[in-house]
């Protein structure tokens, strides 16, 4: 029969066949219920579930795939799941921890006088007190704030201008010297000091130019120093290295000095990488326990003065709220308070992250037209 | 405002490689000198070595005499700093410095040696800079924009004016055209016809016909084969060079029957 109708095609010659689009979601219902069904009869957890149900839509999803569409697109799916699936098992501790002292530490933070009081003079009876008869939890942790805030801030700036010269000279001057290769090699020995050794070291360093038993914010800050030095050190030197040499030439042909060059027009450059990098080495020490605690001890009253005195910071204040509770009959009101200094770190660092972020953006060349 | 520079059997090393060998020539002031010649016989090697850029480089020296007017760049005690604040440099690739302004480029000489100078003279510099470099029109409204927003042909526009803004003696190219299109090109050529008026010019190129352009004398460098010295085969008129050399290798290279 000879027609004028064009033959109705069902399929494009260039395509095999295709899964509809609401593939997946009909796929992981099923692997969900399917799973539930399993967890059932083997005892239910959630956890279990969750591992069973994703095991189940892989597998139904590339089996249908590989049935439709063919062993390309069914290794595609493969692949996807399991990046999918490494991503979710990366993410789960992080929303973890997160929610864990969210959950814990809220309680202790919206406590009144928490932020703006210490723990000087509140004693266990007050902790028997708030648990027998529900009086709200006694002090805070404004002197183990002071303190991190303090013993951080002395450390960053020991350690920026030795890191960043440090990285200034082994770009700028080291050529490669026996001298430069040597202070490579120790930056990153010294990266893998571990912290009490960095804290034993401040203490010994201590006794014996200042006199035993010194315990002070400032040593706490020589140890948290020793930490962050080789951090600096490696990100700035990363940093100033991806600076055009093209510019510093363009400076020397100005008649301009070498000196002069790296600081007007070499550090310029790289200050957001910088900055952002230093930032990060700030958030790599402020949760240091142990070298604090060999080396400003733990206070339970303010101290602003780092050069004298013990001192309180917020990872010793919940080493020792949790190890030695106020009250030992009572360990809740301890334990409240200690959640809540953590979220209290967890948030600095945080903002510290966040800090970072807008330094680099701030400071970073622009392209505007 | 402008010096002739002559060079005294120039060898000049990176390491112990020697690169280019036993360079004779003189530059005659406020005229253009055009450096032509295959790729590695050395041409940028021995221009950098005109304002001691060249020993930036670690490992890189040079054995000779360059007379700046009678003066040995070379010499026991001189600065290199001095010298290059006297001989100028436009780079290949335009660089100006992307944490800056429009305005400050044209200033870097100026601040970061940290000259005092008030604002009118620093706003009457930048203009006369810009103008010299055929720029000033382009930008005179976003001179507070980053120097980095212009167009390649810009940008090295504003690398000259950064160049010519310490009122230097000599002005030297390195292959300033190279990543640009004909029409930067063109701008950039006929601002090195305005330059010589008065500086002394020097400018590699790898662009016969823009040597032709643009050039009063011309030199022809050349190398034997691959880790041999380059060397200075003929310098002359740009007109005698390119119609009646006297030497085969630069006939050769100038008709295009190599390189």
């Amino acid at each position: 029969m000879t027609s004028t109708l064009t033959p109705v095609r069902k399929r494009s010659a260039l395509t095999k066949g295709q899964l509809p689009k609401f593939a997946p979601y009909v796929v992981l219902a099923l692997a969900l219920v399917v799973g539930a069904a399993i967890m059932a009869v083997i005892g239910f957890n959630a956890f279990g579930w969750g591992i069973v149900a994703a095991i189940l839509f892989t597998a139904g999803l590339v089996g249908w795939s590989a049935a439709v569409e063919g062993g390309r697109k069914a290794k595609d799916k493969l692949a996807t799941c399991l990046v999918v699936g490494s991503f979710l098992v990366a993410l789960l501790p992080l929303i973890s921890v997160i929610l864990t002292v969210l959950i814990n530490g809220l309680p202790g933070l919206l406590d009144p006088g928490f932020l703006n009081t210490s723990m000087n003079g509140v004693t266990g009876a007050f902790d028997n007190k708030s648990v027998e008869q529900g009086a709200p939890v006694m002090g805070g942790i404004y002197h183990a704030l002071i303190g991190t805030i303090q013993i951080t801030l002395l450390a960053t700036v020991i350690s920026v201008p030795v890191g960043l010269l440090t990285a200034v000279y082994l770009v700028e001057y080291g050529e490669d010297r026996p001298l430069a290769r040597a202070i490579t090699f120790f930056v990153d020995v010294m990266t893998g000091i571990p912290s009490i050794v960095a804290g034993l070291f401040a203490a010994a360093f201590f006794f014996a130019v200042v006199g035993p038993g010194t315990k002070t914010g400032a040593v706490a800050a020589v140890a948290l120093s020793v930490l962050m030095i080789p951090v600096v050190v490696r990100s700035s030197e990363e940093m100033l290295k991806i600076v055009p040499n093209e510019l510093r030439e363009a400076a020397y042909a100005l008649g301009v000095r070498k000196w002069r060059t790296i600081l007007k027009v070499v550090i310029p450059t790289a200050i957001s990488g910088i900055a952002s990098g230093v930032t990060l080495a700030i958030a790599r020490v402020i949760g240091e326990t142990a070298p604090i605690l060999v080396t400003a001890g733990f206070a339970t009253s303010i101290n602003t003065n780092v050069f004298s005195g013990w001192m309180a910071s917020l990872p010793t204040f919940i080493y020792t709220q949790i190890l030695n509770p106020t009250s030992p009959s009572n360990p809740d009101p301890s334990s409240q308070r200690a959640w809540g200094a953590a979220l209290v770190l967890i948030i600095l660092v945080m903002l510290l992250n966040l800090g970072a972020r807008l330094i680099a953006r701030i400071f970073a060349p622009k392209t505007g037209r | 405002m402008s010096k002739r520079i002559d060079v005294k059997d120039l060898n000049v090393y990176y390491g112990k490689f020697l690169a280019v060998e036993d360079v004779n020539i003189n530059i005659e002031a406020k005229s253009v000198t055009a450096f032509i010649g295959p790729s590695g016989c050395g041409k940028s090697t021995f221009l950098r070595t005109l304002n001691r850029m060249h020993e930036v480089i670690p490992g890189a020296r040079v054995e000779g005499e360059v007379l700046l007017d009678g003066d040995n760049l070379y010499g026991p005690g001189v600065d290199p700093v001095t010298v290059r604040s006297q001989i100028g440099m436009v780079f290949q690739r335009p660089n100006p410095f992307p944490t800056m302004s429009i305005r400050d480029n044209v200033l870097a000489g100026v601040k970061l040696n940290n000259q005092k100078m008030s604002k009118g003279e620093a706003d009457a510099l930048v203009e006369r800079s810009l103008q010299g470099a055929n720029l000033w029109n382009e930008v005179k409204d976003r001179l507070a924009k980053p120097g980095s927003g212009l167009s390649g042909g810009q940008q090295q526009r504003l690398c000259i004016a950064r160049a010519i803004a310490v009122e230097p003696q000599v002005i030297l190219m390195d292959e300033p055209c190279s990543a640009l299109d004909p029409i930067s090109t063109l701008a950039i050529e006929d601002l090195i016809n305005d330059l010589k008026d008065q500086y002394t010019v020097v400018i590699v190129t790898h662009n016969m016909q823009q040597a032709a352009r643009v050039s009063d004398r011309t030199a022809f460098f050349n190398i034997a084969g691959t880790g041999k010295p380059g060397k200075l085969i003929e310098v002359g008129d740009t007109h005698t060079i390119f119609s009646n050399p006297t030497q085969k290798a630069t006939e050769d290279y100038v008709s295009g029957r190599f390189g």
